[in-house]
């Protein structure tokens, strides 16, 4: 009797603990959490998740899961992270995190906030570099599978825009490779300065299917 | 001997002295050539960069309107527009700027444009592309809008000044004909404002999707 009754309380424990397993969302963000931080803000090398554009996430992790995405912290992190994710569950997780209000990183560098923004909005046309904006809008928000850019964190934006000039994600959504190939070390810096401080605004995302 | 020595040298000096500035001039056309070659591969790939690797056009924030198989003429006259602000819709950004090249790269990238032919992107709605096709080639009459065929060519191909209207993006030509006298003041844009101010909501979306899908 003494037995049944242990066996039925470690029973009990175990099925109260699976739904936090899952996450209260229905969706198993723990897996994403871990490295990108409980609220999706980002942490350490892993980016800000929250308030990405759902497609683009969605896009994302379907690069890595073919391995299309090759930067070397992705290779390291995001291959094995995403070889589990079926397509719906990829779904369901972008959509999640998408809705998350994105909180700017603040971390660039201050003084290069002014030339990063000016060279956002009109790019250098004597140098071949476009405006951003015209892509990835005023405030840096995105628009649909356009990246939202505003408030991520300055060394991930320069990471990013200089790996490509390393030769990773060739295969990236063009033209990103060619406009980060007319960027020099000074621009990157400026560009991401001013983006890290960019709050924006969490109404935007776009949710539909 | 020596009188006629120079009786001879001074027209050869003068001859000589001619055709070396003769030379010279066109060689530093040749090299102006070169250099507006130059320039102009490297520009072609920042055009590029927002109106699509076949300048087919791109939906990006702003929609980047298709460049390829514009007529030569449409196109640099655009390239001014920016600049002269004749052709301005208060954007977020600097069109002027952006769009700020030297005459001889606008002919230069006008006719390397001109040249290419993409499949159009499409997008359109394709309903209301039927009765699109019937204002396309007939007009409205009853609301003095002729046909679009008859300036813009049957295909939408253009001709001269007026745009090619072929393949172009679905909302890029919904807002350029809702906007048109707003955005455009030049005197060659006048004649589109009545008609632009003639077509309703409706023909609008209708032309716009029909010619979405040109060829």
């Amino acid at each position: 009797m003494k037995l049944i009754r242990w066996k039925v309380a470690i029973l009990a424990i175990v099925c109260s603990a699976l739904p936090s397993l899952a996450g209260d969302v229905g969706v198993p963000i723990r897996n994403c959490t871990w490295c990108h931080g409980t609220s999706a803000q980002g942490y350490a090398n892993a980016p800000r998740l929250a308030g990405q554009r759902f497609r683009y996430l969605q896009n994302q992790l379907a690069r890595f899961f073919a391995h299309v995405r090759d930067n070397p912290l992705s290779q390291q992190y995001m291959w094995s992270a995403a070889e589990a994710l079926d397509p719906l569950t990829a779904h369901d997780l972008a959509v999640h995190f998408s809705l998350l209000p994105p909180l700017a990183a603040n971390d660039g560098i201050k003084e290069l906030a002014v030339v990063g923004a000016s060279l956002y909005i009109d790019g250098s046309p004597e140098n071949d570099i476009v405006s951003c904006a015209v892509c990835h809008g005023p405030n840096g928000e995105g628009i649909g599978e356009i990246p939202r850019l505003a408030g991520l964190s300055f060394a991930y934006l320069r990471r990013r825009l200089a790996e490509w000039n390393e030769g990773f994600d060739l295969a990236a959504a063009p033209p990103m490779p060619h406009i980060a190939s007319r960027l020099g070390p000074y621009e990157i810096d400026a560009l991401a300065s001013y983006l890290s401080f960019v709050q924006s605004t969490p109404n935007d995302n776009d949710i539909a299917p | 001997m020596k009188v006629i020595g120079l009786q001879l040298m001074l027209p050869a000096a003068i001859l000589a002295l001619v055709f070396s500035l003769a030379e010279g001039a066109s060689g530093r056309d040749r090299n102006r050539g070169k250099v507006v070659r130059a320039h102009s591969a490297s520009k072609i790939e920042y055009c590029m960069d927002c109106h699509g690797s076949g300048g087919q056009g791109y939906f990006g924030y702003l929609v980047m309107p298709r460049l390829a198989g514009q007529t030569p003429e449409y196109l640099e006259n655009q390239l001014r527009a920016f600049v002269e602000h004749t052709r301005d819709r208060g954007l977020f950004i600097n069109m002027a700027r952006v769009h700020g090249l030297s005459p001889e790269l606008r002919a230069s990238l006008a006719s390397q444009f001109n040249s290419f032919n993409p499949r159009p992107v499409g997008g359109g709605t394709r309903g209301a592309a039927e009765r699109g096709r019937k204002i396309f080639e007939e007009g409205i009459p009853e609301a003095n809008v002729p046909a679009c065929a008859a300036c813009h060519g049957p295909e939408g191909q253009g001709e001269g000044p007026n745009a090619r209207l072929g393949g172009q993006l679905f909302p890029y030509t919904v807002n350029t004909l809702k906007n048109w006298s707003r955005e455009r003041t030049g005197t060659s844009a006048s004649i589109m404002a009545p008609i632009a101010r003639s077509l309703s909501q409706s023909d609008i979306l209708a032309v716009a999707a029909y010619m979405s899908n040109l060829r």
